[in-house]
């Protein structure tokens, strides 16, 4: 796994326009669209203690390191699912329950229909960008340093039990 | 139908069918057989590839054939469908790529099942996905019957049922033989070929009104004879309150379903590691979405060229919209320029089917082998002989499609995998959010989530007007309708939720709180993910 891991993180970025594209610094918590300060590592809280590989998560789990990852995840996907469910579910609910009001024309033929159905479009991009943007920017890194301490933990404990 | 169209649109269906089986055969010249390499190719791909290959497997006849069609008959109620297509995305991107890559190995189960008591676990999630995918394949399979009843001319039942059974041997054949690997290749070939011919038909729309799009949709609310109304909802779902609920239903299973459904959950094992997991789903969110836009064009394009009576005409559910609307922008059905793009358009929608069909039966086969096989079986065997089973359920999976989709082959294919989704989002979606986020989750309440959203979910589909009752339903003759809507989803999905619930706060053994910061901190971050 090792070297695929490699492989994901140096050679393939480049083609992906995605992926680089408009590091703007808008969607950025901070606003400056550098990467997040890194957050403490795991490792030292657990060096030289013993038992099993169940013991190595639940630390782990209630690590600052780690606590800090799953908080910056769910500050940013809770209000997103919420918005963009609302959004969608409201205009679902009104397409369906006041067609009248989607039929008003707005310019031509082009209706409030069309335009919120192609603002759903829009807003599905411009979450799915600020998503990927925000998980490169604030997650990526301490969950890599999180998985490498978890796994020297977690290796440690089974030589220590062999 | 002229001979010309048939002999080409064959000749270009064959030529896709030889190189995808050439594909089959040189990706497994020297295959192990691990189990490693048939559920998922070695989780060697690239975020691109996987990308290319998730649009593959989601751009699906429905969407080419289906929605187009609705929206060249119903106008806007149609483009309701792709908005919900598309919008499910965020909820895949948000919630499940990431973890589920980081927690499972090959199915939905492996998430569900590394925190509770395996067995019931994984026969209760096996059971669902297998049933979430023969429905999403019997829709795959009406489509290909009803695009081949075009092509050879009316209603040849003969040349229906064989087309029918052809795609499903074929399928047998992708998965049996060539596991992911084939299987993956074969979507990215149709999801470019795909893309390709929607752009096309997209540019000849546009060209033919002059890139006016306020005057394509004009021309297509004159045509359709509703006048504006064509372009405002309720053509379908206005009406009764019955219909207004039954898309709001439909509405909630399009966007919850997609996170709940086997064959795409099995594509994120397919790479390497969550992130590369997280790009494979921004790629393909940028490919669906480009193609839903096109597929907005092509409807109201059809209705506004084709005209919906000629639509009605050919097949009463709109399915064949788009090869029609081929057939026009050519130069009409006697011009050499009809008859190429007609059969190019066709066999680009038969290639469709048979890449969506492949994807969809190696899930299933995998749900089969990995779940319900080796939870059922007494010893532990080889892995070996798992990755047999899962090739001799592909078989039987076929067979069951086949067997169905004979006998729904008047349904709307977008209509029949709304029904996929709604299921899929009912039973496979609830105990999947739970068991990623709920600290106090246990046995029961996974179980009690699949069961109690799989089985109201085809219940009500049972008692609804699509089985009975109705003189479009499947046995017109009879009526035990007891159910007003056509989609399950809005009673089904929160009864899942609900179901889960109440499974965890009734149950006797207390939630294992190790085994939950396992699922968590493996979720976010990778560690001992393989």
């Amino acid at each position: 796994m090792e070297k695929h891991d490699g492989r994901d993180t140096g050679e393939v970025r480049f083609d992906d326009p995605w992926y680089d594209a408009l590091a703007s610094g808008w969607g950025e918590l901070d606003g400056t669209g550098a990467p997040a300060p890194a957050v403490p590592s795991a490792r030292p809280e657990h060096e030289g203690r013993a038992g099993g590989t169940a013991d190595v998560y639940l630390e782990v789990q209630r690590s600052a390191a780690f606590q800090e990852v799953r908080s910056r995840y769910r500050r940013f996907v809770v209000p997103g699912v919420a918005v963009f469910f609302t959004w969608y579910v409201g205009y679902v609910v009104t397409a369906t329950t006041a067609p009248g009001f989607m039929a008003r024309p707005v310019a031509g033929a082009v209706n409030v229909a069309m335009v919120a159905g192609l603002g759903q479009f829009l807003s599905t991009f411009l979450f799915t960008w600020a998503y990927a943007r925000h998980a490169r920017l604030r997650r990526d890194r301490a969950a890599l340093d999180l998985r490498w301490d978890t796994q020297e933990l977690t290796r440690s404990v089974r030589g220590g039990e062999r | 139908m002229t001979g010309n169209h048939q002999t080409l649109a064959l000749l270009l269906f064959s030529a896709f069918v030889a190189v995808t089986l050439g594909i089959t055969t040189w990706v497994s010249r020297n295959r192990h057989g691990s189990a490693e390499e048939f559920y998922v190719g070695g989780r060697l791909f690239s975020p691109m590839e996987n990308g290319f290959a998730i649009s593959g497997d989601y751009m699906s006849a429905a969407s080419f054939l289906g929605v187009t069609g609705l929206i060249a008959l119903y106008g806007y109620d149609g483009l309701l469908y792709v908005v919900g297509f598309l919008v499910a995305w965020l909820v895949v991107l948000f919630l499940v790529a990431e973890l589920v890559r980081n927690c499972g190995r090959f199915t939905l189960a492996d998430v569900v099942a590394a925190r509770m008591n395996e067995r019931p676990v994984r026969i209760a999630a096996g059971t669902s996905s297998v049933t979430v995918s023969v429905l999403y394949l019997v829709a795959q399979m009406v489509g290909a019957g009803s695009l081949v009843a075009l092509l050879l001319g009316g209603s040849s039942e003969a040349a229906r049922n064989w087309t029918v059974i052809g795609v499903g041997a074929l399928m047998v054949i992708y998965v049996s033989l060539g596991g992911m690997r084939a299987t993956t290749w074969i979507q990215i070939v149709k999801a470019v070929l795909l893309l390709s011919g929607s752009i096309v038909l997209t540019v000849l729309v546009l060209v033919r009104f002059h890139g006016d799009v306020n005057e394509l949709l004009r021309s297509a609310a004159e045509r359709s004879g509703h006048g504006d109304a064509f372009l405002a909802p309720g053509l379908k779902y206005g009406g009764d309150w019955t219909a207004r609920f039954d898309f709001i239903s439909l509405g909630l299973a399009l966007v919850l379903g997609t996170a709940g459904l086997p064959h795409i959950l099995s594509r994120f094992y397919t790479v390497p590691t969550a992130r590369a997991a997280r790009r494979s789903v921004v790629w393909s969110i940028g490919l669906i979405g480009g193609f839903y836009l096109m597929t907005i064009v092509l409807g109201f394009g059809a209705a506004a060229i084709v005209g919906p009576e000629t639509v009605r005409g050919a097949n009463a559910a709109g399915n064949t919209a788009v090869p029609l609307l081929a057939l026009d922008l050519g130069g009409g059905a006697n011009s050499a320029g009809g008859t190429v793009l007609f059969a190019v358009v066709a066999a680009i929608a038969f290639a469709t089917i048979l890449a969506v069909v492949a994807g969809i039966t190696l899930a299933s086969s995998a749900s089969v082998a990995h779940d319900l096989y080796a939870s059922m079986r007494r010893r532990h065997a080889k892995p070996r002989s798992e990755v047999a089973v899962a090739r001799t359920a592909a078989v039987g999976i076929g067979v069951v499609a086949i067997a169905l989709g004979l006998l729904a082959r008047d349904l709307n294919v977008a209509f029949l995998v709304g029904l996929a989704f709604a299921v899929a989002a009912s039973a496979n979606l609830p105990v999947l959010l739970y068991s990623l986020f709920w600290r106090s989750f246990t046995t029961r309440g996974a179980v009690w989530a699949v069961y109690g959203g799989l089985v109201p979910a085809l219940l009500l589909v049972l008692l609804s007007p699509v089985v009975s009752g109705s003189p479009d339903s499947l046995f017109p003759s009879v009526d035990f309708q007891y159910f007003p809507l056509q989609n399950p989803g809005l009673v089904s999905i929160p009864l899942g939720f609900l179901a889960g619930w109440l499974g965890t706060v009734t149950s006797a053994e207390p939630p294992d709180e190790a085994k939950h910061a396992e699922t968590e901190v493996r979720s976010l971050t990778g560690a001992g993910a393989v």
